[in-house]
C-alpha cells in the first residue's frame, strides 16, 4: 500500500501554517478520505467541512496543490505521491479554523440580487408552459452546487478582496439564471453595472475551469450578461431600435 | 453590497502553491501573440510584395488606395493627407477594423490580460499590482465597443470572400484576359477564408445579437437555429482565433514570397 505525504494548512484566522502528515493510501481513495484518516490517525482536532463525498453539497472545497477542488472529487491516483500534497482552505473567504472557511459573505450577496418574478400565470389554473428551448440555458446554471471554487479562484476577489464592489462568478450565474428564464420578469441589468460590479470581470475564464459541475460560467452566463449591460448602456444602436420599437 | 470584515491575507505577486507548470501557457501565448501579430504589423509598413497574380494579401483586403490592380480607386489620390516622405502603405487604411475586432475579442482579451498584464498570471496565482479597475471603467470600459467592430468584421468577410473569387482568375499571357484556375495560393486564400469566417462568426457578440439577447426561443424558430449554429463555433472560438491568426500570417507570406520571386506559385489547373 503506498504512501502519501501531506502539507494540511493548521491555523485559524489569527495565523497558521503547513503541518507534515503522512497516511497510507488505497484504492479509488480521494482526498477526503486522507483528511479523515490524518484526522483519525494524528491529527484529531483537524478541522475539514464535509457533508455528502459525492461532489453535489459543495461542502469539501480547498486547494489542493494550489488549484481550487473539492476534496471529496480528487482522485488520489490523479495526484504525484512523489512529493507532498498540499491541502488548504480557500483564500478567498475568512479562516475559522485550519480548512474551513466563513463562506456567509455568499448568502448576504445572494440576498442583494432580484427575486424570481414570473410573469402571470398562462393557464387558468395559476400554471405556466414553457418549452424544453427556452429553459435549457438556465438549466446549465442550475446545476450549481454553491462549492464557491469560483468565488476562491476569482482573482478580482482573491487578490484585489473587492467584496464591496464584484458579487463573483457565483452570482453572475445566479443572475443569468434568473435573467434568462422565460417566466421571469425583474430587470437585473442597471444592477449588473452599477451595484454588482459585473465590469470587474476580465473574463479569464478560471471561473471556468475549477468549476466541478463543468458549467461554462464564462461564455455562457457571464458574456451573455455582459452583452445585455452592453445592449443597455454603450449601444447607442440598440438603444435606439428599442426606442423606435416602442 | 456586504463586505467582508476580516482582513484578507494579501497575495505576493506568484505566490501560490500550484505544482503543474502554470506558467507556460501564459508564456506561450506571448509568443504566439508576438509572433502572430508582431509579423502583421511587420507586413502592415511593407509597401511592397502585397500582391501577386491574383492574389491580395489579407492586411491590405480591401486595397482601397494603391498601386497594385486591385485597388478600388487607384493610386493615391493628391488631395489624400499622407506624408510625402514616407511611402503609402494601403494596409494602415484598413487593418484598424480586423484588428480592433481582435484586440477587443472577449477570448482574445481573457488571454492577453493573463499573458501581458499578469490580471492574474494563472489562475489562482498571485498578481503583481495591488490596485484593480478591470473594465469597469477608462480606459478598459472601452472594450465595450466589440460589436461595433464585429459589423465591420463581417463586411470584411465578404469582402475577402470576393479576393478568393478573384484569385481563381488568372492573367492570360495576353492582359487583360483573365481565366479560371485554381492554385495553391487560391486554396491557402479559401483556408484562410473559412477560417477567418469560423472566427467571426462564433463571435460572442455575434451569438448574442442572432439570439442570445431573447429569453423565449420558441417563438423565433429561425433565431434558435442561428444561435444554435453560432453557439457551436462559440464552443472553438479560442481555437479558430489562434488558426485564424496563424492562417492571416501564413497566407501574407505565401503571397509576399510569391511576390518576392522567393517561391512559385503551383498551378492546380
Amino acid at each position: 500500500m503506498p504512501n502519501a505525504n501531506f502539507k494540511v494548512w493548521r491555523g485559524d484566522a489569527k495565523g497558521g501554517a503547513f503541518k507534515d502528515y503522512s497516511t497510507d493510501v488505497s484504492e479509488g481513495m480521494v482526498v477526503l478520505d486522507a483528511i479523515h484518516k490524518i484526522q483519525a490517525d494524528s491529527a484529531n482536532d483537524l478541522a475539514c467541512r464535509w457533508n455528502c463525498k459525492a461532489g453535489k453539497c459543495g461542502s469539501c472545497s480547498a486547494e489542493i496543490n494550489g488549484k481550487p477542488k473539492l476534496m471529496c472529487m480528487t482522485r488520489m491516483a490523479d495526484l504525484p505521491l512523489d512529493r507532498p500534497i498540499t491541502v488548504e482552505p480557500m483564500k478567498t473567504f475568512p479562516l475559522i479554523k485550519d480548512l474551513v472557511t466563513d463562506v456567509s459573505w455568499n448568502y448576504a450577496v445572494k440576498k442583494t440580487i432580484k427575486g424570481f418574478a414570473p410573469r402571470k400565470p398562462d393557464a387558468p389554473d395559476g400554471t405556466w408552459r414553457m418549452q424544453q428551448d427556452d429553459i435549457e440555458r438556465p438549466q446549465e446554471f442550475r446545476k450549481c452546487i454553491e462549492c464557491f471554487l469560483c468565488q476562491d479562484v476569482c482573482h478580482v476577489l482573491r487578490d484585489h478582496h473587492l467584496h464591496d464592489k464584484f458579487i463573483g462568478p457565483r452570482f453572475l450565474i445566479y443572475t443569468a439564471q434568473l435573467e434568462m428564464n422565460p417566466l421571469d420578469t425583474g430587470d437585473r441589468v442597471p444592477d449588473l453595472k452599477h451595484e454588482h460590479g459585473i465590469g470587474f470581470c476580465n473574463i479569464t475564464k478560471c471561473c471556468t475551469k475549477v468549476c466541478p459541475e463543468e458549467i461554462t460560467i464564462t461564455d455562457n452566463a457571464i458574456i451573455p450578461l455582459k452583452e445585455r449591460v452592453v445592449d443597455r448602456m454603450y449601444d447607442p444602436l440598440t438603444k435606439l431600435l428599442r426606442v423606435l420599437k416602442g | 453590497m456586504p463586505q467582508i470584515d476580516v482582513p484578507l491575507e494579501k497575495l505576493r505577486f506568484g505566490q501560490t502553491s500550484r505544482q503543474d507548470a502554470w506558467w507556460l501557457a501564459p508564456l506561450l501565448t506571448v509568443l504566439g501573440l508576438g509572433v502572430g501579430f508582431g509579423y502583421l504589423t511587420w507586413a502592415m509598413f511593407q509597401p511592397e510584395h502585397y500582391w501577386w497574380g491574383p492574389y491580395l494579401s489579407p492586411v491590405c483586403s480591401p486595397e482601397i488606395f494603391g498601386n497594385s490592380p486591385f485597388s478600388w480607386f487607384g493610386p493615391k489620390p493628391a488631395w489624400f493627407p499622407w506624408p510625402s516622405s514616407v511611402p503609402f502603405l494601403p494596409a494602415l487604411l484598413i487593418l484598424w477594423a480586423p484588428g480592433g475586432f481582435r484586440f477587443t475579442c472577449y477570448y482574445y482579451r481573457g488571454t492577453y490580460y493573463k499573458a501581458f498584464w499578469g490580471d492574474p498570471p494563472g489562475c489562482a496565482v498571485g498578481e503583481p499590482r495591488s490596485t484593480y479597475r478591470g473594465e469597469n471603467s477608462f480606459p478598459l470600459i472601452i472594450q465595450n465597443i466589440h460589436r461595433y467592430f464585429l459589423y465591420v468584421a463581417v463586411i470584411f468577410i465578404f469582402l475577402l470572400g470576393n479576393e478568393v473569387l478573384g484569385a481563381t482568375q488568372f492573367p492570360g499571357p495576353g492582359a487583360p484576359d483573365r481565366h479560371f484556375g485554381i492554385g495553391v495560393g487560391t486554396l491557402v486564400m479559401l483556408t484562410n477564408l473559412v477560417l477567418v469566417s469560423c472566427y467571426t462568426f462564433g463571435c460572442h457578440s455575434f451569438r448574442h445579437l442572432v439570439g442570445g439577447v431573447l429569453d423565449i426561443f420558441s417563438k423565433s424558430k429561425g433565431r434558435k437555429k442561428a444561435y444554435d449554429c453560432v453557439t457551436c463555433l462559440n464552443k472553438r472560438h479560442g481555437l479558430f482565433a489562434w488558426l485564424s491568426l496563424a492562417s492571416m500570417c501564413c497566407t501574407e507570406l505565401y503571397i509576399r514570397l510569391c511576390s518576392m520571386g522567393v517561391i512559385s506559385d503551383w498551378r492546380i489547373f
